[in-house]
């Protein structure tokens, strides 16, 4: 046997080592993938219908989206509707580093006991990565029906506090445009003075305490994000207006 | 080994286990699964693998499934590493322990993504960091490294075992009265709440973590007097 301390054998040891583990990890990775991919994409639904106060498990999650999930679009930036992209699959992080004529973005429909709800994915940056989220508008397109918020790396106990419950019932009927029909969002403030959120006017909901760039986030996400579906909510609103 | 020189007969082996012609569950090696639960406990004697003890000991069940798979790469780890102690450079063998406790850490997070999806986001960075869990390098380099097979593999579920169980004690007492609740049901009844009982939200927050496990330690001590240094 090679002396166990020359350079040789070691070198020797470290490449078959490198070797091994790199393949075990790969076969595992790629023979794995597809059941990660289906949870990946049943929590999606799960996250969409929840917006719009449907909770379900991941099991159930896809027979539920199909039955009120009505519509799945994806809109370019003049609020037209791109049928040859597959909306579900499309990946906010890499459309907003298209340019905008080349963006498309995904708009779900929903239909609860005839009641219409306009579905919108988010995505921002938090802390320290990325936050994303939906975010239900009511029939108005203006109120909102409810929104969730997922994160990758914000602080426990903190910032990653925004994929609670309370933190995300706060949203729920608060308003996104102003009475003069001015886009302005959500702001996730610190001085609102609103701590039960009873003002739903003030397009304001209470900041998490320790966590003011993830609210910031927060708010940007959900102004930017909007902002892509104003010309399209202009159209769906005239639709409207002209069948009344 | 044996010190007279001459013929010694080769023992028949299964997998390498029982060359050391011992019976699989001596006292020594029942000793190496409970140690770790009392008298050399990783956490409350050797007090290694504080941070995560504080991290993921707010509800029971991410504790458990953190114990099972702190259990799961110390066992994997330790045989693999005891099986390649005769090999292994000693120049690069703590980059070997790495590489070795590094893909048993992802080999379980990728099969808690396939099958145990909720539990794997619950749990999110905390098993990426069972890397960093100091009682796994530490068992590697000071026992595997220097043991037979069998031997090692009970080491490291023992070690693991210990580590959960102040896991699972200090999570059942977190949840418990941080939130009235165990495995997420709550279990105080509303009347006591309706008479003016609160839950204590500093219960959730990692700086009662170290104080349950001080308690913990203060017990253990008084009731078993050999831990106590003397000056």
């Amino acid at each position: 046997m090679m002396n166990r301390d020359s350079n040789a054998y070691t070198f020797l040891f470290a490449t078959i080592m490198v070797l091994v583990v790199a393949s075990t990890l790969a076969f595992t990775a790629s023979s794995l993938k597809d059941l990660q991919a289906d949870n990946v994409r049943k929590e999606k639904m799960q996250n969409i219908l929840s917006t719009i106060g449907i909770q379900t498990d991941r099991e159930q999650a896809e027979v539920l989206y199909k039955k009120y999930i009505t519509n799945t679009l994806a809109l370019n930036h003049l609020g037209g509707v791109d049928d040859s992209v597959d909306a579900f699959t499309l990946k906010l992080n890499y459309e907003l580093k298209k340019p905008a004529s080349e963006q498309r973005f995904p708009m779900y429909k929903a239909e609860v006991e005839n009641t219409k709800f306009y579905i919108i994915p988010l995505r921002g940056s938090g802390l320290w990565d990325a936050i994303w989220g939906y975010i239900a508008l009511k029939a108005d397109i203006n109120t909102i029906q409810g929104a969730v918020f997922d994160h990758k790396g914000e602080t426990a106990g903190l910032g990653a506090e925004i994929t609670q419950q309370w933190f995300q019932d706060r949203f729920t009927d608060e308003k996104v445009f102003d009475t003069s029909g001015k886009l302005v969002g959500i702001y996730v403030s610190k001085t609102n003075n609103d701590p039960k959120d009873t003002d739903k006017d003030d397009h304001e909901v209470d900041a998490i305490s320790g966590a003011t760039i993830t609210g910031d986030g927060v708010t940007d996400m959900i102004m930017e994000r909007l902002n892509h579906y104003i010309p399209y909510f202009e159209k769906e609103k005239n639709a409207t207006a002209l069948l009344n | 080994m044996s010190e007279k020189k001459g013929f010694t007969p080769e023992k028949t082996t299964l997998l390498f286990i029982n060359n050391d012609s011992e019976p699989l569950f001596s006292k020594k090696n029942r000793a190496l699964l409970t140690d770790p639960m009392d008298d050399n406990n990783p956490i409350t004697v050797q007090v290694l693998g504080i941070c995560s003890a504080l991290a993921i000991t707010v509800q029971l069940k991410p504790a458990i499934v953190m114990s099972l798979s702190v259990m799961a790469v110390m066992g994997a780890s330790n045989v693999i590493i005891s099986l390649l102690r005769n090999l292994i450079p000693n120049r690069i063998r703590i980059i070997v322990q790495l590489v070795v406790v590094a893909a048993m850490v992802i080999l379980v997070d990728q099969i808690l993504r396939a099958y145990a999806y909720d539990v794997s986001k619950e749990l999110s960075i905390f098993i990426g960091l069972i890397i960093t869990n100091c009682i796994v390098m530490g068992r590697l380099e000071a026992f595997a490294l220097g043991n037979g097979v069998w031997k090692s593999f009970l080491d490291g579920i023992g070690n693991a075992a210990g580590y959960g169980f102040i896991l699972i004690v200090v999570a059942f007492f977190r949840e418990l009265l941080g939130s009235g609740k165990l495995f997420g049901f709550q279990v105080i009844p509303d009347f006591i709440y309706d008479m003016g009982y609160v839950n204590n939200g500093l219960m959730l927050l990692s700086p009662m973590a170290l104080i349950t496990v001080g308690i913990y330690i203060w017990i253990q001590r008084s009731r078993n007097r050999k831990l106590i240094e003397k000056n």
